[in-house]
């Protein structure tokens, strides 16, 4: 009886979670896969089972390059958004030395998550535009003679920004992890002989792993589902995978941005997935 | 005190540029937003000006500024106070170990890893198919719901593992009820944490953009306000608009910051009867 309990007490206190979730996020899957298999006229869509938006999607190069291109860019944001978030997290952690200095210098790095991408966005235009800071500034110091066209606008932009917004998701796991690190363990590497370079490479990099995996899995999903970054950064001459399906739904062919999306969701699943082997993220809170 | 490592120095050096590329071109457009009225988008300023300020508060020949500010204050708060109940019954529910929490926990890790746009389209789908109409505080809640509480729950699971059950216990030998137990003992405890989630749940939704995008229906909220301007403003009149939401949100996390503080002064002043006598 007592289990029983337990289980129906369990599941009343979860059900506006599970009711949330089940409507707007299963529903919405399964809606999407559905209309995967539609047809679309120029206006409308209708109900069908046809597997022509998936053989559209394999047999067209754009797909594969489109893929490729948003791969290349969560790749390159995670080396570099690894290198920047390790490199804050261990200053905070080890270097820092009162709890009130590591909290204060820590709130500073995180602030900016609650504040909007949209303008943190907008905020470059007057760094790397044409007659921007940047220029400016190359140009007065005689590095340059023309204005750089490939600072704003570019593939170089749009890493900048995703670099900009998503190293505080490694800043914030990374820190986690190292701060619990048991600081007699540090002692224990430098007692037996070890400098600060081998104590890092071979006792905090192994112990943080759990914190950069989390980390990792927030930069790789959301650089790999992004699209309206690589749309405001590259002034819409660069693709990736969630333009792809925002430039269908602009258009109306919704069957087409689903098959597109059903496809993104497993590249995103595998990721994650593969990912996931290497920690368990319910005991890392 | 131990002489800091000469590495101390690099990496404080490394962490103040850090914090530069974190805040510089937000101070940037701060600045630029105080263009004279004949500035452009870049430097050098023309002159120094409210005008673009001015120009907020005036009719607008697009959108609809204050309108799409009011919806997404509003639309923070319903999503706010939902994140706060919902997660905290959640973190309740997962302490239980109840069959399918597993499951469930993945599903929430899901919403949060998925990436938006499906969010958005699939619950544009659902609308249009089953001939509902999409509006902000229909579609564009449950909407942003996926995005908050993911967060809200990890809060909670962080909060409960290290929440010391013998408090609990010890309400229960002298004999509170489950619900008393709850109510006088874990809430009061959990209270600091719960503004964190209040925090999350606002600011987040204000931000909110993506998941937004395809169920806001024809009213829109200020991100999308803003997204809209990119597109045909080309004066420092968006930067203003930025500058002036961003100070906005500034003051809300500063105002959370300060009641967590606040509470955990009265606490440490207030929290234990040691020594008093009873």
């Amino acid at each position: 009886m007592q289990l029983r309990n337990r289980h129906l007490i369990g599941w009343l206190e979860a059900s506006p979670l599970a009711l949330v979730l089940a409507a707007f996020l299963i529903a919405p899957i399964l809606m999407i896969v559905i209309v995967s298999f539609w047809g679309a006229t120029e206006f409308s869509i209708y109900p069908a089972f046809q597997l022509d938006n998936y053989e559209f999607l394999f047999s067209s190069p754009v797909t594969y390059r489109v893929f490729g291109a948003t791969l290349k860019y969560a790749f390159i944001t995670w080396a570099l958004t690894f290198a920047i978030g390790f490199t804050v997290a261990y200053f905070l952690a080890f270097h820092v030395r009162s709890l009130t200095m590591q909290i204060a210098l820590f709130l500073v790095c995180t602030i900016p998550f609650w504040t909007s991408n949209i303008i943190r966005m907008i905020s470059w235009i007057p760094f790397l535009g044409r007659n921007g800071i940047a220029n400016q500034t190359l140009i007065s110091w005689g590095v340059i003679d023309e204005p750089l066209e490939w600072l704003l606008y570019s593939d170089f932009a749009v890493i900048l920004a995703f670099v900009h917004l998503y190293t505080l998701f490694m800043v914030v796991p990374i820190f986690n992890t190292m701060m619990r690190i048991d600081k007699s363990l540090l002692e224990a590497a430098r007692d037996n002989g070890a400098n600060g370079f081998q104590t890092l490479v071979h006792v905090i990099l192994p112990l943080t792993k759990p914190g950069i995996m989390i980390g990792t899995i927030f930069v790789v999903t959301l650089v790999m589902g992004d699209f309206i970054t690589v749309r405001f950064m590259s002034g819409s001459q660069r693709a990736n995978v969630g333009r792809l399906i925002s430039n269908d739904i602009g258009l109306l062919q919704y069957p087409s941005a689903a098959a597109t999306a059903v496809v993104l969701l497993c590249t995103v699943m595998i990721v994650i997935a593969i990912l996931l082997r290497f920690v368990n993220i319910r005991k890392e809170l | 005190m131990e002489k800091r490592p000469r590495s101390f120095y690099v990496l404080a050096v490394f962490f103040g540029f850090f914090v530069l590329f974190l805040y510089g071109p937000i101070l940037t457009i701060g600045i630029l937003s105080f263009q004279g009225p004949k500035g452009g988008l870049t430097f050098p300023m023309n002159g120094v000006s409210t005008h673009w300020f001015r120009d907020l508060f005036q009719e607008q020949a697009v959108g609809d500024i204050w309108g799409a500010f009011r919806r997404s204050f509003g639309l923070g708060l319903m999503v706010m106070i939902t994140t706060v109940v919902v997660s905290v019954m959640a973190g309740l529910a997962f302490r239980k170990r109840f069959y399918g929490s597993g499951l469930l926990f993945y599903a929430a890790i899901t919403s949060l890893v998925i990436p938006s746009i499906l969010i958005s389209l699939g619950v544009g789908l659902i609308f249009s198919q089953l001939g509902l109409k999409v509006h902000w505080a229909t579609s564009g809640f449950g909407a942003q719901l996926t995005w908050t509480l993911p967060f809200g729950l990890l809060i909670m699971f962080a909060v409960f593992n290290r929440f010391d059950k013998s408090y609990e216990e010890a309400a229960r030998d002298q004999g509170a009820t489950a619900w008393q137990t709850l109510r006088h003992v874990v809430l009061p405890i959990i209270a600091p944490s719960l503004i964190g989630v209040a925090l999350f749940g606002f600011t987040l939704s204000y931000d909110e953009f993506a998941r937004t995008l395809l169920t806001a229906g024809s009213y829109n909220t200020l991100p999308l306000e803003i997204f809209g301007m990119t597109t045909n403003v080309t004066t420092p009149v968006i930067y203003a608009l930025g500058t002036l939401t961003t100070a906005f949100s500034f003051v809300i996390i500063a105002a959370f910051l300060l009641s967590v503080w606040i509470m955990g002064r009265r606490r440490a002043r207030l929290g234990s009867d040691a020594g008093k006598g009873v």
